[in-house]
């Protein structure tokens, strides 16, 4: 099977991606990752205003059979929440890189980008 | 240990099936998605490969005996041709496994169906407290298929020189699929109109298909694991690993009706004498979510006034009442029904309320 990772972002071992534009990174899941779950019915997002840090769970996702932690893929404040995908959280599935966004942070500090893989990298990573 | 697979695997990746290992089987856990299966199988009917459950044979003058001792349920009821759900019962009042006997031959035939996960631990556990009996694996010789759903026997009929649809409930019979026995009974666990079959390995896939063209028309579809826990967890089955337990005794679990104290003697007899006289100190409660979280197996439980009281063991969201649902297992003096408890979701309490089982009739 052969899901979408486009070059232009960065992405997380835990399966988040990651989009970067000056100091503010969009982030969500992978289109592997929304495929492992299936179909992802409940989501749970921070709140506009509230830090997060890098590698530490932000939200969940909860499919039919298991929930899964989100991690913030780099540290920040949250600008703003997704709020269309906690109300129809089958967005999530169906268009995970687009409109499946789930939150887009201001970004402390650059160096943390170091501690994420890029497209190559991540694909290798869902083939082993 | 290597990963085994069944006789269907490749049918399994040549559609969709999204396989995953379970109990060290690679067994598909979804085909189109757990909550589009769960629904067909309630409305028409669906295919399980099952093939990676366990089969036993007791054999020989001393195998209603051995059987009698081991397990709770009282075997000697049983005729040819009949099948009962019982308990591999501990020394410790808890529980080996939850198993299906099927009688061969009243006194010394009986074939014993056990779960995937368990077919080593209980393989140990017969054989140390044999009383005689000749045992048998014979997992490795038999795939089991599951048609499951309201329209089931349209196809089920259609296969036998007998109809499956009249016959009863726990009955099963010896029939012919391409010159090779097989093992029809009326046993299931959705809580729907079906039958399990067991089939020998070289034949599995065959019949497998065979029921696909037959079914579809209905159609029938193939069903994954995933789906099946959810629509065992509507109809309150345990699961071992979840309901059920080395330390959870069939009285904490609600399956009393299993155990025959005046029938025979028993492993965990005394111990199980004692706590029916005196009451399980536990007790297993189906509950729903008022709100909008998931509970899942470990989430702990409180009463209103944040006592912990015990622990979820299975939960999911119920794709037939599109409600949150869970079973837990809780001191006995919060199970009563209509309670209002808690459960802790990702560090916050969730209001619930203990329901009559099971979840959907």
């Amino acid at each position: 099977m052969s899901f979408r990772v486009p070059e232009e972002n960065y992405y997380s071992k835990n399966h988040e991606w990651a989009y970067v534009d000056e100091n503010t990174v969009t982030v969500g899941i992978t289109d592997y990752a929304q495929d492992s779950l299936g179909e992802i019915v409940f989501v749970e997002l921070p709140e506009e205003g509230s830090k997060v840090s890098q590698s530490e769970p932000f939200g969940v996702v909860e499919s039919v059979k298991t929930s899964s932690d989100l991690f913030a893929p780099v540290s920040g404040t949250v600008i703003e929440v997704n709020q269309s995908i906690v109300d129809d959280p089958g967005t999530l599935n169906d268009d995970p890189m687009n409109d499946g966004w789930m939150i887009r942070i201001e970004m402390d500090t650059e160096k943390e980008l170091a501690n994420l893989i890029r497209a190559p990298e991540y694909k290798k990573l869902i083939q082993d | 240990m290597e990963t085994k697979t069944t006789p269907i695997f490749s049918w399994h990746t040549d559609h969709k099936g999204k396989m995953v290992e379970f109990a060290g089987f690679k067994m598909p856990i979804q085909y189109e998605g757990i909550r589009q299966e769960h629904l067909h199988v309630r409305q028409k009917a669906g295919l399980f490969d099952v093939s990676h459950m366990g089969e036993f044979r007791a054999k020989g003058p001393k195998a209603l005996e051995s059987l009698q001792w081991m397990t709770s349920n009282d075997v000697s009821k049983l005729e040819k041709g009949q099948a009962q759900y019982t308990l591999l019962m501990n020394d410790q009042g808890g529980v080996v496994d939850d198993l299906i006997i099927y009688c061969i031959t009243p006194n010394e035939d009986y074939l014993l169906c056990v779960n995937a996960a368990n077919i080593e631990k209980d393989w140990d556990w017969v054989n140390k407290h044999n009383k005689g009996a000749e045992l048998i694996n014979e997992s490795d010789q038999w795939g089991q298929v599951a048609l499951q759903g309201p329209d089931a026997f349209q196809v089920l009929d259609q296969l036998f020189d007998f109809k499956v649809s009249e016959m009863n409930s726990f009955e099963f019979k010896f029939a012919d699929f391409e010159g090779e026995q097989v093992i029809v009974a009326r046993t299931g666990y959705t809580g729907e109109l079906g039958a399990e079959v067991f089939v020998p390995k070289s034949k599995t896939l065959a019949f497998w298909e065979k029921i696909m063209s037959l079914g579809e028309s209905i159609p029938v579809k193939p069903i994954g694991l995933g789906a099946r826990d959810t629509l065992r967890t509507e109809k309150r089955f345990p699961l071992y690993g979840h309901e059920l337990a080395d330390d959870i005794s069939p009285y904490e679990a609600g399956l009393g009706w299993t155990v025959k104290l005046d029938a025979k003697d028993f492993l965990s007899k005394p111990i199980l004498e004692k706590e029916k006289q005196n009451g399980a100190k536990r007790k297993t409660v189906c509950f729903i979510v008022e709100g909008r979280g998931i509970p899942r197996a470990s989430y702990r439980m409180f009463s209103l006034d944040e006592q912990e009281i015990g622990t979820v063991t299975s939960g999911t969201v119920s794709p037939s009442l599109e409600k949150n649902i869970g079973i837990a297992l809780i001191k006995a003096e919060h199970a009563a029904l209509g309670s209002e408890l808690l459960v802790e979701i990702r560090k916050q309490m969730h209001k619930v309320k203990v329901i009559k089982p099971p979840f959907v009739q």
